[in-house]
C-alpha cells in the first residue's frame, strides 16, 4: 500500500544544510496500523511530510498504491498535533469536516452523510453546531479525527496527535483510534515519540534512529487484537516489548546501529 | 535573505521612479497634469534651496509636534485618571463612544471663526484627533493590568502613587506607545489638512499656493516632501514603540480600536 | 435584576446629559456671537436640515463616501491578497507602499482635481486612493500572517484555488483587514468634508462653509452637529458589521484569554 524507498532528506538555507533524513526504506501493508517511534528531534514530522506529499524528499521516493507521490494525494487524510491551528476556527465544527469533501465531486446529501457519520463515530454528533474553540483540546482533536475520515482516505497518517492533551484524554483518543481502524479498515501510520503508546497502539512498531535518520529496527508486536488500557497494559508480554523498544531508542540515541536494520524481527519470548 | 529584500525594494522604488518618467514623456498622461519624475526632482531642488520651504517645513513640524505633545499629555493623564477613580471609567465609557468617531475637520469653521489662520486653528484640528487615539490605547493598557499582580501590590501596602508608577504604568506604556505612534500619523495629516484648506502657514499653504498657480511640478515636489516627512515620522515612532516594547515579555498585536 | 440594568443605564446617560446641561446653562443669554446659545442652536437645527436640504447634500456626501470607500476595500482587498501572497511581489513593492501611505491624504485632492476635476468623480478618487492604503497594507498582512500548520492542513486536504481563499486565507486575515477598514473609514469622513470644502456646488462640508462665511453661526453649528452624528451612526454600524463578521474572532479571543 505504502512503499518508501531510500528516503533522503536535507534542507538547505541561508549557508546550512542540515541532513534530517539519511536513508528510509520501509513498506506499509493495506490495513496495517503502523506506529513510528524515535527518540525527539529525529526527523518523525520530515517523514511524514514526504509521505503526506507536503515536503519533496531531496531523493528516494514514497509509493502509494505504487504510485509515487508528488502532492499531497487525494487518498491520504493528515491529522495534525496541533489541532488548535489546524481546525479554522470561524467555521463550525460541521464546516470544518466538510470542507475538504467540497473538492471531492459529491452530492450535497452525501457529503451531509459523511460529515454526520465521522462525527458520530468520533462521539461528537451533538457538537456540529458548536465552534472548534468552544470544546476541549481532546474535543477538538476528536474534530480533527472526524474530518479525515470523512474524507474517507485509503491511508491515514497521524503526526504525535496526542501529544498535547491530558493522559486521561490521551488513553480515550487512543481507544478510539484503535476502535475506529478495527471497523473501518484504513491503513494507519502512526508518529509518536511516547514508546507505551506505540506499542499500545501499532500492529508494528517502527524504530528510528537519531537524525540523521534511518531505520533502527522493525519490530512485530504480538500482543491480541483486543486490547484495553487496564490489562494490556500491566500485561508481561506488553512490559517486554515496552522494554525491548525502550532499550533500542536509548542505543539510537547513543547512536549504535542494529545488524539486522530492515528485517522484521520480535524478541524472543522468555 | 534581508539584503536580497532590499535590493528588490530598491528594484521596485527604481521601476515606480522610471514610470513615472516614462509615462507623461510616452504622452499616456499630460504632461501639465503629471510631470516627469526628473522634472519633479528640479522643481524639489529648487524648492529646498529656498528660505521660504524652510519656514514652511518649520511651521508644519511646529503644528505637528505642539499638537502631538498636548495630545499625548492630555490623553495619557485623562486616560489614567479616568482608569483609577472609582466609577469613572462606567461614567464616561459612553461619553467618550460618543466623541471620538467625530470627525475633526468638523470643527474647521468653528477654529476659522475664532483663530483664523493662525497656528491654534491648526493646533484645535491636531489635538482633538490625536487625543482620541493616545486615550484609547491608554485606557486598553490600563485595562490590560494583572489584577494579581494588582493584588500583590495591594497587600504589599504600596500606595495609589506608587501602584500607578510600579504597576499600572510599566504594563500600559507599550499600550501608550502604540496610541503615541498612531497620533503622530493622525497629526501630521490634521496638520496639512489645517493649512491646506484654513491657509495656516506651513507645507500644505504652500501646496495650495502651486495648485492655484498653476506651478504643477512644484505642487507635486512639495507633497513628495510630505509623504517624506509622513514615512519618516511613520519609521520614528516605530522604532520608538520597538524600544518600548522590548523589555516588555509579550510583544503583543495592536489593539483594533 | 432591573436594579443592575438601571444602574447601567444611568452609567451610560449621566455623563452626556450633564454635559449637555453644562453647555446648555453656559451658553445661555451668550451674547458672544461665535457660542451662541445651545437653545438657539436646537432652534435652528430643524430649520436649517430639513428633508430638502438632506436630499440635496446629505445624501449626495454619504453617496460619495460609499462609493469611494467602497471602491478602496475592493482594490484594496484585491491588491493586498496578490501582494501577501508572493514573498518576491511584497519585496519589491513594500518601500513604494510605504511611501504613498505615509503621503497624507489630502494632499492628494489637488492632484486629483487636476484629473478630474471637481465634480463628483474628483471627490470619489479622493476618498478612494485616501482609504486604500490601510486596506491594502492591513490586507497585506493579514495574509502574510495565515497560520503555517492551516495552510498545510489545507494543502494535505486539496482545498486550493478560489476555495483556499474564501474558507482559508480571507478568514484567517479578516480581523487585521477590519482593522483596516476601519481606520479608512475615519480617513474617508475626513475626506469627504475636506474635499467638499476645497471645491463643491453641495455635500455637508460646503454647506457648513458656506454658513461659516456667511456668518450664520447657529446653522453652522448646526452643521457641526450632524458631521458628528454621521460620524457616531457610521462607527455604530461599522461596530455592528465588525461584531458580526468577527463573531468567531471575538469568541476565540475570549476562550483563550480565559484559559
Amino acid at each position: 500500500m505504502l512503499d518508501i524507498r531510500g528516503l533522503h532528506k536535507v534542507y538547505e538555507g541561508s549557508g546550512r544544510r542540515v541532513e534530517a533524513v539519511r536513508d528510509l526504506t520501509f513498506t506499509v501493508s493495506a490495513g496495517e496500523l503502523v506506529c513510528l517511534v524515535g527518540p525527539s528531534g529525529c526527523g518523525k514530522t520530515t517523514l511524514l511530510k514526504c509521505m503526506g506529499g507536503l515536503l519533496t524528499p531531496t531523493a528516494g521516493e514514497v509509493l502509494l498504491s505504487g504510485k509515487p507521490v508528488s502532492g499531497p494525494p487525494p487518498g491520504m487524510a493528515f491529522v495534525f498535533q496541533e489541532y488548535g491551528r489546524s481546525l479554522f476556527p470561524w467555521m463550525r465544527v460541521g464546516q470544518n469536516v466538510e470542507l475538504p469533501l467540497k473538492q471531492k465531486n459529491l452530492t450535497k446529501a452525501r457529503r451531509k452523510e459523511l460529515v454526520a457519520d465521522a462525527l458520530e463515530s468520533v462521539g461528537l454528533a451533538d457538537a456540529a453546531g458548536a465552534y472548534p474553540w468552544q470544546l476541549s483540546g481532546g474535543m477538538q482533536q476528536r474534530v480533527a479525527i472526524a474530518r479525515a475520515l470523512a474524507y474517507e482516505p485509503q491511508v491515514l497518517l497521524m503526526d504525535e496527535p496526542f501529544a498535547a492533551v491530558d493522559a486521561q484524554t490521551r488513553a480515550d483518543l487512543e481507544d478510539l483510534v484503535r476502535g475506529l481502524w478495527r471497523e473501518r479498515g484504513i491503513t494507519i501510520l502512526f508518529v509518536t515519540h511516547d514508546i507505551d503508546e506505540a506499542v499500545y497502539l501499532g500492529e508494528r512498531v517502527i524504530v528510528l534512529s537519531a537524525s540523521p535518520t534511518v531505520v533502527q529496527e522493525q519490530l512485530k508486536v504480538d500482543l491480541p487484537d483486543e486490547r484495553d488500557q487496564l490489562h494490556t497494559r500491566v500485561a508481561p508480554r506488553f512490559a517486554e516489548l515496552r522494554t525491548h523498544v525502550y532499550e533500542q531508542i536509548q542505543a539510537a540515541k547513543r547512536g549504535i546501529p542494529q545488524d539486522a536494520v530492515t528485517k522484521s524481527n520480535t524478541p524472543p519470548l522468555h | 535573505m534581508r539584503g536580497s529584500n532590499t535590493a528588490l525594494g530598491a528594484a521596485g522604488l527604481a521601476v515606480f521612479l522610471a514610470l513615472g518618467e516614462a509615462v507623461p514623456r510616452l504622452g499616456l498622461v499630460k504632461e501639465a497634469y503629471f510631470p516627469p519624475t526628473s522634472r519633479i526632482a528640479s522643481a524639489l531642488w529648487d524648492e529646498v534651496t529656498t528660505d521660504g520651504f524652510w519656514s514652511a517645513l518649520g511651521d508644519t513640524l511646529t503644528g505637528w509636534a505642539v499638537g502631538l505633545a498636548i495630545a499625548v499629555c492630555a490623553g495619557v493623564v485623562v486616560g489614567v485618571t479616568v482608569s483609577i477613580v472609582p466609577y469613572l471609567r462606567e461614567t464616561t465609557a459612553s461619553t467618550i463612544e460618543f466623541l471620538r468617531p467625530i470627525p475633526s475637520v468638523a470643527l474647521i469653521p468653528l477654529a476659522v471663526l475664532l483663530y483664523g489662520a493662525e497656528l491654534k486653528s491648526v493646533l484645535i484640528l491636531v489635538v482633538y484627533a490625536s487625543f482620541w487615539q493616545v486615550l484609547v490605547q491608554t485606557l486598553y493598557g490600563v485595562q490590560d493590568v494583572d489584577p494579581v499582580a494588582e493584588e500583590t501590590a495591594r497587600s504589599y501596602g504600596l500606595g495609589t502613587w506608587a501602584r500607578v508608577r510600579h504597576v499600572l504604568w510599566p504594563t500600559a506604556l507599550p499600550y501608550v506607545m502604540t496610541g503615541v505612534r498612531l497620533a503622530a500619523a493622525v497629526a501630521l495629516i490634521l496638520a496639512i489638512t489645517a493649512e491646506l484648506i484654513i491657509g495656516a502657514p506651513g507645507l500644505g499653504q504652500e501646496i495650495a499656493v502651486a495648485q492655484t498657480s498653476q506651478a504643477v511640478p512644484e505642487m507635486y515636489a512639495l507633497i513628495v516632501v510630505t509623504g517624506v516627512l509622513g514615512l519618516l515620522i511613520n519609521v520614528g515612532a516605530r522604532t520608538v514603540e520597538r524600544r518600548a516594547l522590548a523589555w516588555h515579555q509579550s510583544v503583543r498585536g495592536e489593539v483594533a480600536v | 435584576m432591573i436594579g443592575r440594568l438601571l444602574l447601567r443605564l444611568l452609567f451610560v446617560l449621566a455623563l452626556p446629559v450633564v454635559l449637555v446641561a453644562l453647555w446648555w446653562a453656559a451658553s445661555d443669554g451668550n451674547t458672544d456671537p461665535f457660542w451662541p446659545p445651545l437653545r438657539t442652536i436646537l432652534r435652528t437645527f430643524p430649520d436649517v436640515w430639513t428633508v430638502d436640504r438632506l436630499r440635496t447634500d446629505v445624501v449626495p456626501s454619504v453617496l460619495r463616501l460609499l462609493s469611494g470607500y467602497a471602491t478602496a476595500a475592493v482594490v484594496g482587498m484585491a491588491l493586498g491578497t496578490v501582494i501577501g501572497s508572493y514573498r518576491g511581489v511584497r519585496a519589491v513593492c513594500e518601500p513604494v507602499l510605504e511611501f504613498l501611505r505615509a503621503v497624507p491624504p489630502p494632499v492628494l485632492i489637488p492632484v486629483i482635481m487636476l484629473f478630474a476635476g471637481i465634480g463628483d468623480t474628483m471627490k470619489i478618487v479622493v476618498i478612494a486612493s485616501g482609504c486604500v492604503w490601510p486596506i491594502l497594507l492591513n490586507t497585506v498582512e493579514g495574509v502574510r500572517a495565515v497560520d503555517s500548520v492551516m495552510l498545510e492542513t489545507a494543502r494535505s486536504y486539496g482545498v486550493k484555488g478560489p476555495a483556499r481563499l474564501r474558507h482559508l486565507v480571507l478568514p484567517s486575515a479578516s480581523p487585521q483587514i477590519f482593522a483596516g477598514l476601519r481606520q479608512a473609514l475615519s480617513i474617508g469622513i475626513i475626506l469627504m468634508v475636506i474635499s467638499e470644502m476645497f471645491a463643491a456646488s453641495n455635500g455637508i462640508g460646503f454647506t457648513v462653509v458656506q454658513f461659516q462665511r456667511s456668518f450664520a453661526i447657529p446653522d453652522m453649528w448646526t452643521g457641526i452637529l450632524v458631521l458628528g452624528l454621521l460620524g457616531f451612526l457610521l462607527s455604530v454600524v461599522f461596530q455592528l458589521v465588525e461584531r458580526r463578521v468577527l463573531g468567531w474572532y471575538h469568541g476565540l479571543r475570549a476562550s483563550t484569554r480565559r484559559s
